[in-house]
């Protein structure tokens, strides 16, 4: 058997419980609306190119290793380059592949230093010590700073070392190379970009 | 040929699903159950598809046909039969046809269901489902293809990553997708409810056998993957806060709070439109989460490789958060139920500080698994949370839901009088003071762990009061004791399978505390014969062996005598395990297990293993095996809770019929 | 019961906050212990691995930063010190435990307090609201009397507790 006590049924939702409901649904579509921006520019970051030929050299502030400065000057941006031929270097000293370039790299630096072209070493996620014995072990004399915070390789996008990127006077890239570059490919660039505008 | 098999079964299902959801929208909206039924049985139809897709792969894995790209990357020659047919979902691939293949089964088996008075929520059921399965289905048809060839045929595959050729991982994540899949059902259910504007709680009833065996494998994906990371990843722990680990841990907080929350809607028909919340919250996580692993926004050891299926996904979650929240505001009205609260301290208030508890907890997780996302949003930089931001930020949380689990019992319906409570809850509160006095006299003197075990000895004696109660009340009508225990468990599953649950957490909680608190660990080299101590251990390093193992495994082992209190009591054999072919290391520890503690040993690589010298870590892990012991006693509690009870099905039968006439009235 | 809710949590901050300070000594004889090693790598993550902490990473570039914390710690400086070096020159990023500055000092301290704080106010207000508003407002009462649900509450001491003191309550409200 049933028993039910005589209901008196409840009034339609009151104005304050009507605005309460208005407000939650409201913060619910905020809130989703925001997660979805988040993850959705999140998702953009993982598929970020890296910059490739022909796109402006994203610059960057240099803290060069002491003795491994520019021009004398401990710090250093890469627009401050403008003008000159820029040759990017990412390596590492555990990196077994940048040790077969770094002699090439810096007899390169040594033959083009007077024609205006400037060779630049970022130390990929290195510990100083180690990095100054890899410079030291190749006589390596251009410029050369740590890649504080991994700021610079996440702005080149790189995903493993070496990488080379040379950039032309106008601060656009004109060559990106995954992996040990060769001497005549290197030479070759260099050579074609001092050949225009002198 | 098989593998052509395969995939056109792959694409047959994907077409099948498409005409489940186009049948079942016309059959509805222009009122021909017929087209409807149709509907049906092609969702049923989709599972001997996905059978017959997922048995050719597993044929290819075993017989080793490496012109598939697939077979190429996970299976090899040389691993043993049963590792190549669990690397099924040992890539992304395979990985997604298992789970449309658990998709597939859910759903044929929740439309095959007898639907009597839930007719009106079919079609939009249908919907639902068959459109989720859609997705996945055409992931795995046109975009990740485990059938796709190479070009050409090497002779050998790559093999299974080592990490998951042990046994934890083989089973770990079946179990997870159990979990993950099982929310589904419930979830196209509260939304086939909302279109179809059938708010009462048949579609909570209906799904709450799912919904508990959902959240069961998700609990035990849970356990068995700290399991499996403490006993073979080799860092001594068995819950990082990776973010990947949190994607499944998630969806569970909110399926706890779902879980308890609907014991109010069952009881006072109070709280429909947060139920419908929370059911969406947790299938939701469940979609994040796992797009969070395959798409690599957030950075984890864990993530698949990074493929195109991210934005496909990233879509599909748009879809899904928008149709949710369209609906939940279309229909908000009618949600709106008379939600009563007589008393802060009736049952109803319990379960709400309960899911409020949850809420904070799966918030902060949340937060910070999504904090490296902000921060390189802000400041550029990828910032990362460890451990023990997670564990300062959690742990009080935690502490308080201990002792709300072993109060609320003592709640009441409508009201409870503080009287009451302070009653019941004094002498269990002095008794659980006894203990940590005790602990205090043989020296324990960490504030922390001391609070937390009264917590956990206080709440475990309000839950065992719980069951002498319910006994003691048969025996007064003759019952023999544990024949009144018996039936007191048989006629009233869900709470004291509940309350068996509830158990389960606080003997982990006993061990996760002696654990987290109380752990020593050590590092260094030995020389054979030398000793170190830990504790009251004392370990003696005997040597190293080196020798080959099963496939291309190179094993470097070293022994290690273990004495206890200056007694031998057993050796270790820790050792390092090299897959040369992929260059890949492994480290595997070895323990020795009692009930008070774990002496486990790892074999370390930062200065090389000789013949006579080798690193070694060592952990004294107090009251570790309580946690794996707590794990067990909670997956039994949830059995028992689940087990389908015939008097069940005749409250129900009642309840309805009550509903019917009062709406009748 | 909201003043005992309260105490409780701070006494459970305040007591896990002391139990959790376990802090290992360092070897003064010049000679670092792999144990110092390890108390400081716990703690900072590999910069280029996938969360990975420096105490367990395997791969070479790791134990190079491992040499690196060996070094400066022989040369006297604190594990706070060590770890302050590696943010800085790998960014706030590596740390598990982020320093309170910056944007982790609001998302993971601030927020969260914030968070906590303002749910719990809204929370306690929707519940008193809702508590007034069911003192107020006559409703329906089901007394759940059907034949076979009683048959449940009598066989059920709990649910006949609950029942019985239902009962009670009704018939006190006359």
């Amino acid at each position: 058997m049933q028993e039910t006590v005589p209901t008196t049924q409840a009034p339609p939702a009151e104005p304050s419980a009507r605005r309460s409901l208005r407000w939650t649904t409201l913060a619910m579509w905020a809130g989703l609306l925001a997660l979805l921006a988040l993850t959705g520019w999140g998702l953009l970051r993982t598929t970020a190119e890296r910059p490739a030929a022909g796109q402006p050299a994203p610059t960057f502030e240099m803290q060069f290793y002491d003795g491994y400065g520019w021009e004398g000057r401990p710090l250093a941006d890469l627009a401050d380059m403008h003008g000159q031929i820029v040759v990017l270097n990412f390596w590492a000293s555990w990196c077994v592949e940048c040790r077969l370039e770094a002699d090439m790299l810096e007899n390169s630096w040594r033959k083009y230093r007077d024609q205006g072209v400037v060779f630049l070493g970022i130390a990929h996620v290195d510990t100083e010590p180690k990095s100054l014995a890899y410079l030291s072990e190749f006589n390596i004399t251009y410029p050369n700073a740590p890649d504080l915070g991994t700021a610079v390789s996440r702005k080149y996008e790189i995903t493993g070392v070496p990488e080379t990127f040379i950039i032309d006077r106008t601060g656009t890239i004109a060559h990106v190379q995954i992996g040990p570059i060769s001497e005549r490919a290197l030479h070759g660039i260099i050579d074609g970009l001092l050949g225009q505008g002198g | 040929m098989i593998a052509d098999f395969g995939y056109t079964a792959l694409l047959f299902a994907f077409a099948v699903a498409i005409y489940a959801v186009g049948a079942a929208w016309y059959g509805r909206r222009q009122n021909k159950p017929a087209w409807v039924e149709s509907a049906r049985n092609a969702t049923i139809l989709t599972f001997p598809l996905l059978a017959l897709a997922s048995g050719a792969l597993v044929y290819l894995l075993v017989t080793g046909d490496f012109s598939i790209n697939y077979v190429w990357q996970v299976s090899s020659r040389g691993m043993p039969t049963y590792l190549k047919v669990t690397s099924l979902w040992g890539g992304q691939a395979g990985s997604l046809l298992f789970w449309n293949l658990l998709l597939a089964a859910f759903t044929a088996t929740a439309m095959a269901r007898k639907w009597q008075e839930d007719k009106p929520l079919m079609p939009y059921a249908i919907i639902v489902a068959s459109f989720t399965q859609i997705f996945f289905l055409g992931i795995s048809a046109f975009v990740e293809n485990p059938f796709a060839r190479l070009p050409f045929t090497p002779p050998d595959g790559n093999g299974l990553n080592p990490l998951l050729r042990h046994p934890g991982m083989i089973i770990h994540p079946p179990m997870l997708y159990l979990g993950f899949v099982g929310f589904t059902i419930p979830y196209a259910f509260a939304m086939a409810a909302l279109m179809a504007n059938r708010l009462d709680d048949r579609w909570i009833q209906t799904t709450r056998r799912w919904t508990l065996v959902a959240w069961l494998f998700l609990s035990l994906g849970l356990i068995l993957g700290g399991r499996w990371a403490y006993d073979v990843l080799g860092w001594g722990g068995y819950w990082a806060w990776d973010p990947v680990e949190n994607a499944s841990l998630m969806p569970w907080l909110a399926g706890t709070a779902f879980l308890h929350s609907v014991m109010i809607q069952e009881k006072r028909n109070i709280f429909k439109r947060w139920n419908v919340f929370l059911v969406v919250l947790t299938y939701s996580l469940v979609i994040l989460g796992t797009f969070i692993v395959r798409s690599g926004v957030i950075s984890s050891v864990h993530s698949f490789a990074q493929s195109a299926i991210g934005p496909l996904f990233f879509g599909f979650i748009v879809i899904m958060f928008i149709f949710s929240a369209y609906w939940m505001t279309v229909r908000r009205e009618a949600l709106v139920s008379e939600n009563h609260l007589d008393s802060f301290l009736s049952r109803e208030a319990a379960f709400l500080y309960n899911n409020f508890l949850f809420l904070a907890i799966l918030a902060i997780v949340f937060l910070f698994t999504y904090y490296p996302i902000f921060s390189e949003l802000f400041t550029g930089e990828k910032g990362f949370v460890g451990p023990p931001v997670y564990e300062r930020a959690l742990a009080p949380l935690f502490a308080v839901l201990l002792v709300l689990m072993g109060v609320a019992p003592l709640t009441m319906w409508y009201r409870t009088t503080l009287k009451r409570l302070e009653l019941a809850a004094r002498w269990p509160a002095l008794a659980a003071l006894l203990v940590i006095v005790a602990l205090f006299a043989l020296g324990m003197r960490s504030w922390g762990a001391l609070l937390g075990f009264w917590i956990v000895a206080f709440s475990t004696i309000l839950t065992l009061i719980e069951f002498w109660k319910g006994t003691r009340a048969r025996m007064r009508k003759g019952e023999a004791p544990w024949t009144a225990y018996a039936n007191l468990m048989a006629r009233n599953r869900r709470r004291y399978g509940g309350y068996w649950i509830h158990l389960g957490v606080l003997v982990m909680a006993f061990g996760i505390i002696g654990t987290e608190i109380f752990q020593q660990e050590t590092q260094i080299r030995l020389q054979t014969g030398e000793r170190v101590a830990l504790g009251y251990y004392e370990a003696e390093f005997k040597g190293v062996s080196r020798f080959p193992g099963p496939d291309d495994l190179l094993i470097t082992e070293a022994q290690v005598d273990v004495y206890q209190n200056g007694r031998f009591v057993t050796t270790l054999t820790p050792r390092t395990e090299l897959y040369t072919r992929t260059g890949q290391p492994m480290t595997i520890p070895s323990a020795r297990s009692t009930v008070a503690e774990d002496f486990y040993i790892l074999l370390i690589n930062w200065e090389p293993t000789t013949a006579n010298a080798a690193t070694l870590r060592l952990y004294l892990n107090p009251l570790i095996n309580w946690v794996w012991a707590g794990g067990f006693v909670f997956v039994l509690g949830t059995l028992i809770a689940a087990w389908p009870d015939p008097r069940d099905e005749k409250v129900r039968v009642a309840r309805q019929e009550r509903l019917v006439v009062s709406a009748a009235d | 019961m909201k003043t005992y809710r309260l105490r409780f949590v701070i006494v459970a901050i305040l007591g896990l906050a002391l139990g959790l300070t376990a802090v290992p000594a360092l070897a003064q004889d010049g000679v670092v212990s792999d144990d110092a090693v390890n108390a400081v790598a716990k703690d900072i993550y590999c910069p280029v691995c996938e969360n990975t902490p420096l105490d367990v990473c395997p791969t070479q570039a790791c134990a190079d930063w491992r040499d690196l914390i060996r070094t400066q710690l022989s040369e006297g400086k604190s594990p706070q010190e060590v770890r302050e070096y590696f943010a800085q020159i790998y960014g706030d990023g590596v740390l598990a435990n982020p320093p309170r500055r910056g944007l982790s000092l609001i998302v993971l301290w601030i927020l969260p307090v914030v968070l906590l704080l303002v749910g719990v106010l809204l929370f306690s207000r929707y519940l008193s609201d809702l508590r007034a508003q069911t003192a107020s407002a006559p409703r329906a009462v089901t007394v759940m009397t059907a034949s076979a649900p009683t048959a449940v509450a009598k066989s059920d001491p709990a649910a006949r507790d609950d029942y019985v003191a239902r009962v009670e309550q009704e018939l006190q409200k006359g």
